[in-house]
């Protein structure tokens, strides 16, 4: 399968699974290589999109216009609260900052907000150039802190540092220095880390648990405030949707905080029940457990017309996943399988060695698995596995069309919630209508005179 | 819902609050999607390109390839000269351009990176090629990219062989895929030959063949670009995106050059059209007559509907100021007009505009940002918005009707096939707007004003 389109250098990120096991050999997170079209952003974008959806912080990018333009709303965060969220703000630097530094101009870029609107929370996220500048955005943070009695934090973010996953861990780190004064009184319940609440996701969550009767003391980041957020130290456990992004939070909260967490997917009847039972199984709450499992049946039961009426259009498709991190890529793996969907390809753009080990053993064989592919390499396994859909972000679904395939977004556009049972039913639905699209037969017919 | 706008104007010199521009390399990197067999490269963090894709992909709805020299750590201590010839190795062996078109960014730029050089070392493999351009994001915007970028290729490839090739060169300034095609057009319509520098249209545009193509069709040919030194004239469209291109081939292969506005509206459509009759001399073909008088049937048609409504737009300079003309030749005000790049002309240029129709009360600002727009609106009010989609967030939270022209519109799909320039192009704007009133009219009437006929 190592043919010519794949680099020398990329051939360890690419696995095609054999009889048995292999023990997955193949190499991750590390960072792309030059010359490579990666889909992969950078450690901006990864800090960016966790702290994005704190609804009433100010998001300063310090940096020239590009990184706020890019970043303005980027991800359908829903908020109950405040918008201000989704607007950008910008030191936008020009040729003299870059010259002279940029602390001043961002003092005082700082200070028009404080005087006008006297937030609570600010992050200053430090971009490319910043530190190259010799900019002490850390010493400017303090002071402003400092004189306007508010939480200025700065966010270690220079694109260069690393890949993604180093952004998430800087945005995780300003979560930490955000509650590190705070320790509340211990509260019943969880906190629920790594849901942005993209399409109302949160909500849906958190409307289970209520149902099982565990209590929410604060979500991170989705539909999170100040307040809410410095009283996740409360919570007696937390729960990590998006692993790739929070699970580094969560062993920091444990260390620091004594708060165990646990890893959790809600995208799938399988694992939304799962999850809720070990939820309640975490919090020793026997009752809880039993409320999960009768409130997971009854929702699967009430599923079942629903799926058996889908399966016979998606039976014996194939698909081809590419996400960013790797729970969630075993997450479709499963709910593929429930549909009767066959997955031939899969790749994530920030997945660790367990979830490709995971990812392996649950796959059939001659899947491809591969780590920060690019459209190169997409593009060729799909075709050779012959994929109907594929399952993946803004930058693949022009791909996945002009391979005159079938597309689902998962990740910052989707545009209904796909977690929980609900998700089930929209991801289905979602999955059906692209595959089943008249459009497809269009393609390769011929103009006839 | 999302009105954290404050009323009263106050000093803000810092910080930038909802802008109206982006940064450079990403419209250098649509100037090179515009060249056949070209692979875009960006010399800085990878996060850049990722942007920069997902932003043109997320406008165009299509795929936007390009590359990155993955900067790390030490490429940003060391400099990025290694991972530029790393890049080039690999892009050459696996991706096969035909040209790789690299740009700088902040990172690059401000570490010192010297491209000129680094290029210089790179074993170029026979028959390709490799060009660059400096775009740092901290001066001018996406267009100045957009300019340096065009400006590159002609100063690398093109060159005079003292023979005319008898044709114009059409420099079309940041607009859709759909805008270039029109002008093409036109000027085939016209029997003018041209070449047209960049060339989007079957990139970013291309048609569903079921095959998945690294290099659509579309895009100028380096051939092409190489005889830009042999036209005869320069037709730069847009003062502000295309005189530096046009003066680079002045200087570099003596084209003369005409700079034109965006042809939006009847006049600066008309001023397109008499610049190709002055070279053939030869009467403007019959089926440009007849979409002119088209056009003028149209505006007569709506007059009463656009009469004296005020507008505001916003969005790139050479855009704006084209479709504040178009806007004033309907009979509208154009009461504010903002871009987000920097730049002496644009204020003035819309002045003259202001001046020449006679309004007053109007105002224009460049560098400015949509927060600012949006205290404007606030002030004093306007009856439609034109802009891409950052736009709605003001249109939503003032309830005004919004018409999205211009880049980036991300909320909405087909706009980019179709023009907004020439005849053809004033009808489509023409219909946008008056849908846009019309609907907010039908909307707003009363039950017993409700009308079957308007």
């Amino acid at each position: 399968m190592m043919n010519s389109i794949v680099l020398e250098e990329r051939k360890d990120f690419i696995l095609q699974k054999q009889e048995g096991c292999q023990g997955s050999s193949m190499r991750c997170d590390a960072n792309s290589i030059s010359g490579a079209v990666s889909q992969r952003a950078c450690v901006y974008c990864g800090a960016r999109v966790v702290l994005n959806p704190i609804t009433d912080a100010f998001h300063i990018v310090h940096g020239p216009i590009g990184c706020a333009s890019y970043t303005w709303d980027i991800r359908g965060s829903l908020s109950s609260g405040d918008d201000l969220y989704r607007n950008s703000f910008s030191t936008d630097l020009r040729e003299k900052d870059v010259i002279f530094g940029g602390e001043k101009k961002l003092t005082a870029a700082i200070e028009e907000i404080a005087k006008k609107y006297h937030p609570k929370l600010i992050f200053v996220y430090a971009t490319c150039i910043v530190g190259v500048i010799g900019d002490d955005v850390e010493a400017v943070c303090k002071s402003m802190s400092a004189k306007y009695k508010m939480r200025v934090i700065p966010v270690k973010s220079p694109g260069f540092s690393g890949n993604k996953s180093v952004g998430y861990k800087m945005a995780c780190n300003a979560i930490m220095e955000l509650m590190g004064p705070h320790r509340p009184e211990k509260k019943n319940g969880v906190n629920i880390l790594g849901d942005f609440n993209l399409a109302g996701e949160v909500w849906i969550v958190k409307d289970y648990l209520k149902k099982i009767g565990i209590p929410v003391i604060s979500t991170i980041t989705g539909d999170s405030n100040y307040e809410s957020l410095i009283n996740a130290p409360a919570a007696q456990l937390n729960i990590v949707q998006c692993a790739g992004s929070s699970t580094y939070l969560a062993t920091r909260m444990e260390e620091e905080m004594g708060i165990p967490y646990i890893k959790i997917s809600f995208y799938g009847i399988e694992d939304t029940i799962d999850s809720l039972v070990r939820i309640a199984e975490a919090m020793k709450e026997e009752a809880a457990r039993r409320k999960a499992v009768e409130f997971g049946e009854a929702e699967k039961a009430k599923l079942r017309n629903f799926l058996e009426s889908y399966r016979k259009n998606l039976v014996g498709k194939k698909a081809a996943i590419y996400v960013g991190g790797g729970f969630k890529a075993i997450s479709l793996i499963k709910q593929f399988h429930s549909l009767g969907m066959e997955t031939v390809v899969v790749g994530t753009q920030t997945g660790k060695k367990e979830d490709y080990e995971v990812i392996e053993s649950m796959v059939n064989e001659n899947t491809v698995i591969l780590d920060d592919a690019n459209p190169a390499e997409l593009e060729t396994f799909i075709r050779d596995k012959g994929a109907d859909i594929l399952v993946g972000g803004v930058k693949e679904r022009p791909l996945a069309y002009k391979l005159g395939i079938a597309f689902c977004d998962h990740n910052h556009e989707r545009k209904h919630p796909l977690c929980g049972f609900e998700g089930v039913v929209n991801f289905t639905k979602e999955i059906n209508l692209s595959l089943l699209s008249p459009v497809w037969k269009y393609i390769k017919q011929e103009v006839v005179v | 819902m999302l009105d954290y706008t404050k009323k009263e104007t106050y000093d803000r010199n810092a910080l930038r609050v909802n802008p109206a521009k982006t940064c450079q390399p990403v419209g250098a990197m649509y100037a090179a999607l515009g060249v056949h067999g070209c692979m875009p490269h960006s010399h800085g963090s990878q996060g850049c390109c990722a942007f920069h894709r997902m932003f043109l992909t997320r406008h165009f709805k299509d795929p936007a390839m390009a590359s990155s020299s993955s900067f790390t750590e030490g490429a940003s201590v060391f400099g990025g000269g290694s991972n530029l010839k790393t890049s080039a190795k690999n892009l050459f062996d696996i991706y096969n351009p035909k040209i790789i078109a690299v740009h700088t960014t902040c990172l690059s730029e401000t570490i010192g990176d010297d491209l000129n050089a680094l290029i210089q070392g790179i074993d170029i493999p026979e028959g390709k090629y490799m060009v660059h351009t400096n775009t740092p994001s901290y001066k001018g915007s996406h267009i100045t990219g957009f300019s340096n970028m065009t400006a590159s290729f002609i100063q690398y490839l093109s060159k005079a062989s003292g023979k005319t090739n008898r044709k114009v060169a059409i420099l079309p300034g940041f607009v859709n895929p759909g805008d270039m095609r029109e002008m093409k057009r036109i000027a085939s319509v016209m029997q003018i030959p041209y070449t047209m520098l960049p060339d989007t249209s079957g990139v970013m545009d291309s048609p569903m063949t079921g095959k998945f193509e690294l290099y659509p069709k579309g895009g100028t040919k380096v051939e092409e670009i190489k005889s830009l030194g042999d036209c005869e004239l320069t037709l730069a469209f847009g003062k502000i995106t295309s005189e530096m291109p046009a003066e680079t081939l002045y200087k570099k292969c003596n084209v003369p050059f005409k700079i034109l506005p965006l042809p939006i509206g009847i006049g600066r459509t008309d001023e397109y059209i008499m610049a190709l009759q002055s070279l053939t001399k030869a009467e403007v073909p019959y089926e440009l007559e007849e979409e002119r008088g088209q056009l003028v049937d149209i505006l007569i048609d709506i007059h009463p509907y656009t009469y004296n409504k005020k507008v505001a737009i916003f969005g790139d300079p050479d855009t704006v100021l084209s479709l504040a003309e178009f806007v004033l030749e309907m009979g509208m005000v154009p009461k504010y007009l903002v871009t987000g790049t920097p730049g002496e002309y644009f204020q003035t240029a819309a002045e003259d505009l202001f001046l020449k129709f006679g309004m007053s009360g109007c105002k224009a600002k460049a560098s400015g940002d949509l927060y600012e727009l949006h205290q404007w609106i606030k002030e004093e009010g306007v009856d439609l918005l034109i802009g891409g989609t950052h736009g709605k967030y003001i249109a939503r939270a003032e309830d005004i009707p919004f018409v999205r022209a211009g880049f980036p519109i991300i909320d909405r799909y087909i706009h980019s096939y179709l023009p907004l320039v020439g005849y053809k192009g004033g009808m489509r704007l023409a219909e946008l707007i008056t849908g846009a009133l019309m609907d907010r009219m039908d909307r707003d009437s009363a039950e017993e004003d409700f009308e079957m006929v308007m």
